[in-house]
């Protein structure tokens, strides 16, 4: 039987207790604020003689996905952890890393991209990485960031999946706050994730392979891509798999899409990452007024869960989508996109509005997320959606 | 040192039958440093360029050994992960704690010089017990002989051309046999593949230097260089005779020449039978000639300031 253990710590802290617990044989990572504390902490272990992990102190993220490439194809177990301008720097390693089929797997304390630099929440930087190929959980809490950390080895090492994943967690908010959390004892997490077996290890010595051929004009390089979609929509399952032995140890449920008030839900906001729960609270005192409001919650963010969203939403008078990134020029940020396309098959059209909020962590206060519910109610009440995207509480004069 | 009669009994871990042109001075690199790992398995990383592109396609390998290619900039932060995971999991006791494996990274002098510094940089700092091999042609040789910062001040390349306006690359080369052995990493040697012996002989003692090592092998490109095929050889030769790349380690900090040059030749005779170099020996190009030869003479005395006399 696990052992259960409650903690009061940061995201950053359990995180890198996750990674701990997981036995990876190499880390390569390079500090960035808000992801600082799990290297440090990981450090810690380190010198604790904690881990029997090498450690790499590598000079940049592009060296750190770099290193975690080589050694991850020589056949170990391989995490790092990043954020922001550090994840944008590795960007053509994320590629290489899903294409090469290496089960690295990654922490990213989600944060603003530069210009102008700012260190605080958003999600511009793992939004950015939507389309490298990572499986890419994301955590509202500490708890899930330690959840989806150890879920995460699994998925990425299972031979149909074989690929990248990211878990990630908001920049401070919940890298930093001081939240309880409750952790496995060492034993359960290393029987749940089991020891990896690589094939075709670089360092199988007696079976000579070649990582990273050349796969140029009229090569397989089209064919690749197409089994690396067929991986990722294994993962679906595979996701959903591991979750439900994961919660059969933890005792606590999981969801690719997490739904609060959705029984009889009229309207309903959908949100992913921290804001989550600011969401919920909202939510729960509009409930107590007698408002049929619900919440729905992305936990899963690659491969995107389609299905469960739409019928989450299914027959719902108004959707807010909340976006805590732009994508300039597109309709919406990446999330309304892909509810809307996630929405397209349902029989009965459902409105949908954009919000854009929290960039560079601008403060998530009730009071706009009350508005954004409000402007459900009079769309659901026969009001016109406001036409385009709103940027939730930016200043007019800024 | 092993002698010719033990090297010819060394397995060539290069296949032949790769694409790389005739004549190319990258494969006889290659070959050459790989002799030097003697009977032990090296696991090989490459950077992107012709040795990887030429030696590496789908469905075929040139690699009788384990080879990772990861990008373009970070042949030597991929084998150091590779590294990082061979201690790793023999620590983890998934492999044989007395089991020896060699790593060596190649790149290009435009994965090295230039895009790759950094990594590179990083790797020596970080002394993964690694041998990096820069096969130095001169220029960005697999996108079309565009210069780099390794591309001798006045030659031609396609992005410093030759013209009214300008005499090929304004620049004078980057020196980065000695960055990297500022690093105080415990070897660093320069050698060409003109002289076989003094550069297996460096490839044995860089594999069997704990930590990291380096090796910058001048390996001349016909294409780029505008020169016949067999000509690679005799080129690589002249520029050692020229002093224009002197043969010389540093073994612990301590600066040595390997090959002893006692008539300096001028360095016309590696410019000349050169097509890249062709426009220098035009008429009002006597200065510049002679500023190359200035170059050269300095670098010379430098390095012999710098080593020990026996």
């Amino acid at each position: 039987m696990p052992e259960h253990k409650t903690l009061a710590a940061t995201g950053n802290s359990v995180v890198a207790e996750a990674m701990r617990q997981c036995h990876p044989n190499v880390m390569a990572a390079y500090p960035i604020t808000p992801q600082t504390t799990i290297v440090e902490e990981f450090a810690g272990f380190v010198a604790k003689g904690k881990t029997d992990c090498e450690y790499v102190t590598v000079e940049s993220e592009h060296s750190a996905m770099s290193a975690c490439i080589g050694a991850s194809a020589a056949g170990a177990r391989v995490m790092t952890a990043t954020s922001s301008q550090g994840l944008a720097l590795m960007w053509e390693e994320l590629h290489i890393a899903a294409g090469m089929r290496l089960p690295i797997v990654m922490a990213n304390a989600n944060r603003a991209l530069s210009a102008p630099i700012n260190i605080h929440c958003d999600h511009s930087d793992i939004m950015g990485a939507r389309d490298t190929g990572w499986v890419t959980y994301f955590a509202e809490t500490a708890q899930e960031a330690y959840d989806n950390t150890i879920m995460a080895v699994r998925v990425a090492e299972h031979p149909d999946v074989m690929l990248p994943t990211m878990t990630t967690l908001d920049g401070f908010i919940t890298t930093h706050s001081i939240d309880r959390v409750s952790v496995m004892d060492d034993a359960t997490v290393a029987g749940f994730v089991g020891e990896y077996h690589p094939k075709n290890a670089l360092l199988d010595i007696e079976s000579p392979v070649l990582h990273g051929a050349f796969a140029g004009l009229g090569g397989p390089f089209f064919e690749f891509k197409k089994q690396q979609r067929v991986a990722m929509e294994n993962a679906r399952q595979i996701i959903k798999d591991v979750a439900e032995e994961y919660s059969a140890l933890s005792g606590r449920p999981f969801d690719v899409v997490e739904t609060w008030g959705m029984e009889d839900a009229e309207v309903a906001v959908v949100v992913i990452g921290s804001t989550a729960g600011n969401v919920r609270h909202v939510a729960r005192d509009l409930r107590a007024k007698g408002q049929k409001v619900g919440v729905v919650k992305i936990r899963v963010w690659r491969p995107f869960p389609y299905a469960e969203l739409a019928a989450a939403l299914k027959g719902l008078k108004a959707v807010a989508v909340l976006d805590r990134a732009e994508s300039f020029g597109a309709e919406g940020g990446p999330l309304f996109l892909e509810t809307r396309s996630a929405l397209y098959d349902a029989a009965e059209r459902v409105p949908v509005v954009g919000y854009i909020y929290g960039l560079g962590g601008s403060d998530v206060k009730l009071e706009l997320l009350e508005r954004v519910y409000q402007d459900l109610s009079d769309i659901a009440a026969g009001a016109a959606a406001p036409s385009g995207l709103v940027y939730l509480g930016a200043r007019e004069e800024a | 040192m092993a002698n010719l009669k033990e090297l010819t009994h060394r397995e060539d871990r290069l296949a032949g039958g790769h694409r790389l042109c005739a004549g190319c001075g990258a494969s006889i690199a290659v070959r050459q440093v790989l002799l030097g790992a003697g009977e032990d398995p090296v696991v090989v990383g490459c950077a992107t360029g012709c040795l990887e592109v030429s030696t590496t396609i789908y469905p075929y390998s040139s690699w009788k050994t384990p080879f990772i290619h990861n990008a373009f900039e970070n042949s030597a932060a991929t084998i150091s992960g590779v590294e990082a995971a061979f201690n790793g999991l023999k620590r983890a006791g998934k492999i044989d704690p007395d089991k020896k494996v060699r790593f060596v990274a190649f790149g290009g002098d435009g994965g090295t010089y230039d895009i790759g510094l950094q990594a590179l940089s990083g790797a020596m700092e970080r002394g993964h017990d690694m041998v990096y091999v820069c096969y130095d042609n001169g220029a960005y040789m697999n996108t079309g002989i565009q210069r780099s910062s390794a591309t001798p001040k006045g030659a031609w390349a396609t992005t410093a051309e030759v013209g009214a306006a300008q005499a090929g690359k304004k620049q004078r080369r980057k020196d980065l046999t000695q960055i990297i052995a500022a690093h105080g990493v415990p070897y660093v040697a320069q050698a060409s593949v003109s002289h076989w012996k003094d550069l297996t002989d460096k490839a044995e003692k860089a594999f069997n230097t704990p930590g990291a090592a380096f090796l910058n092998v001048f390996a001349p490109c016909p294409r780029g260089w505008r020169i016949p095929s067999s000509a690679t050889i005799d080129i690589a030769k002249a520029a050692v005779q020229t002093g224009f790349w002197p043969l010389y380690e540093v073994e612990d900090g301590v600066c040595r020449q390997t090959v002893k040059v006692h008539n300096r030749k001028p360095v016309e005779e590696f410019l000349k039978p050169q097509g890249r170099f062709k426009h220098l020996f035009a008429p009002g190009n006597e200065a510049l000639l002679a500023e190359i030869q200035a170059d050269v003479d300095r670098n010379w005395d430098a390095l012999m300031a710098r080593c020990v006399t026996e």
